[in-house]
């Protein structure tokens, strides 16, 4: 089957920003979800949390100008919006667990047709890193998975049950892929979205569980 | 007692064989690397050490790795294991498929909390956080106002090595911008806590306003300057 092009991480970022509107205090996992940021339409008044202590992240840091105290949690050098505060990780997890924050949008490995999440660890390993994202996933209003749809050897993400190592159950509330935006509702998964070149019938190829397909609407153009 | 010490060395001299050792900071920044340095020199062994992350592989190269690639580490508690990208198998998981080093993973606010709680004298809590994952493994659940919740236990230490921006001689810190992250927390939850700072000043110069980490919890103070 002659499938579509895969959308860029820019523009699955552009497509998550939308996801957004109207939220107020959001944290942004490490890796992909953080190109989210650069994103935001003007005049929206999303506060970004970094779990490491910051409510109020801007933009990075421009070269020269990088505080040595000033990072986010993934360890890249940033800048603070008007009106940020700092604070401890016991209050940066208050905010998180105590559910402060209108949404999270996290990485995944797989999502289940239930809404469970596996982000932490690769099935075989020794180890892993939760970091954060078992207190998001947990505490968190809204979580945004913002992740490829397939794996590099080209088998589904989104599965019928994880065979991963959770991160929580029942927790997301939407998935925006490279190809689409699926929304976890009571009966399953909700396609809602197709990319530009894709149809509702390559997504579903490329999805394990049965998708419901009632009201499928292209990508708005101002993303792609 | 002055609380102010002339050396790292002198101030990590006492931390022997099997210490409990909480080390602030997150990646790079609030991390005590001055410290961490001394105890490697001193060399004690068995260590279970608590930070929040222990994967090594960020901007900074001095942080726990430096321990455990000195053999000194028995046990570490920490939920950060694996650095970013997971194809990688990070100094501490190495060790951990040897069998030499114990990891019990914690998701961070569970970490945080339990740090909090250690030097608040609570001996544990309810939280939602990890129900139905392995963090909950082997731990009692139950369901508080309608939600399944598992317990988590305190967490304290023989010593805390934190960092700080500024203090006076009497051991009230002030911190700076997202060097703070677990160093407060961990400044309570040691009987021992023993703080590098950037700067010194006399007792009365920091408006006690501005004071992040009372001096009750901070029993040694070493000035180091500013280190990267």
């Amino acid at each position: 089957m002659i499938m579509g092009e895969m959308m860029s991480d820019e523009i699955m970022a552009r497509r998550v920003a939308l996801e957004l509107s109207g939220d107020c205090f959001v944290n942004l996992g490490i890796g992909m979800p953080m190109l989210v940021s650069n994103h935001m339409g003007q005049g929206k008044q999303v506060m970004f949390q970094a779990e490491n202590g910051i409510l109020g992240v801007g933009p990075r840091a421009e070269p020269g100008m990088e505080d040595k105290d000033l990072g986010n949690a993934g360890d890249e050098h940033v800048t603070v919006s008007a009106g940020a505060s700092f604070m401890d990780s016991a209050t940066s997890f208050d905010m998180i667990r105590g559910g402060h924050l209108d949404a999270t949008v996290l990485g995944a490995f797989q999502v289940s047709e239930k809404g469970d999440l596996a982000n932490w660890k690769l099935p075989g390993r020794k180890l892993g890193s939760y970091g954060g994202a078992m207190d998001l996933a947990a505490g968190a209003r809204k979580v945004v998975v913002m992740m490829k749809h397939v794996t590099n050897d080209s088998r589904p993400r989104i599965v019928r049950e994880c065979s991963y190592p959770l991160t929580a159950k029942q927790c997301v509330s939407v998935i925006v892929t490279d190809i689409a935006v699926i929304k976890v509702v009571a009966e399953g998964l909700e396609l809602c979205e197709t990319a530009p070149g894709w149809t509702p019938a390559q997504i579903q190829e490329l999805t394990e569980p049965q998708l419901i397909v009632r009201n499928v609407s292209a990508w708005p153009l101002s993303v792609s | 007692m002055s609380k102010v010490f002339e050396s790292c060395a002198e101030a990590v001299a006492d931390i022997g064989d099997g210490a409990t050792v909480m080390v602030g900071g997150f990646t790079g920044r609030g991390t005590p690397s001055q410290l961490l340095l001394a105890l490697r020199e001193k060399g004690p062994k068995k260590l279970t050490i608590v930070r929040n992350d222990a994967s090594g592989g960020w901007k900074n190269p001095i942080d726990v790795d430096i321990l455990i690639e000195a053999g000194m580490v028995k046990k570490v508690i920490t939920c950060f294991a694996v650095f970013g990208s997971p194809k990688k198998v990070s100094l501490l998981e190495r060790a951990a498929m040897d069998g030499i080093v114990e990891v019990e993973l914690v998701p961070q606010g569970t970490l945080a909390e339990r740090i909090r709680a250690g030097g608040a004298g609570i001996g544990a809590f309810y939280t939602p956080v990890g129900v139905g994952t392995e963090a909950a493994d082997g731990k009692e659940v139950r369901v508080v106002g309608g939600r399944e919740m598992i317990l988590e236990h305190a967490l304290k230490a023989d010593f805390s090595l934190i960092k700080a921006h500024r203090a006076d001689a009497l051991g009230n810190l002030v911190y700076r911008m997202s060097a703070r992250n677990f160093n407060p927390i961990m400044a309570m939850a040691s009987r021992t806590t023993i703080a590098e700072v950037e700067n010194l000043v006399d007792v009365g110069g920091i408006d006690p306003d501005e004071v992040m980490t009372p001096c009750v919890f901070v029993r040694r103070i070493v000035p180091t300057g500013k280190v990267a």
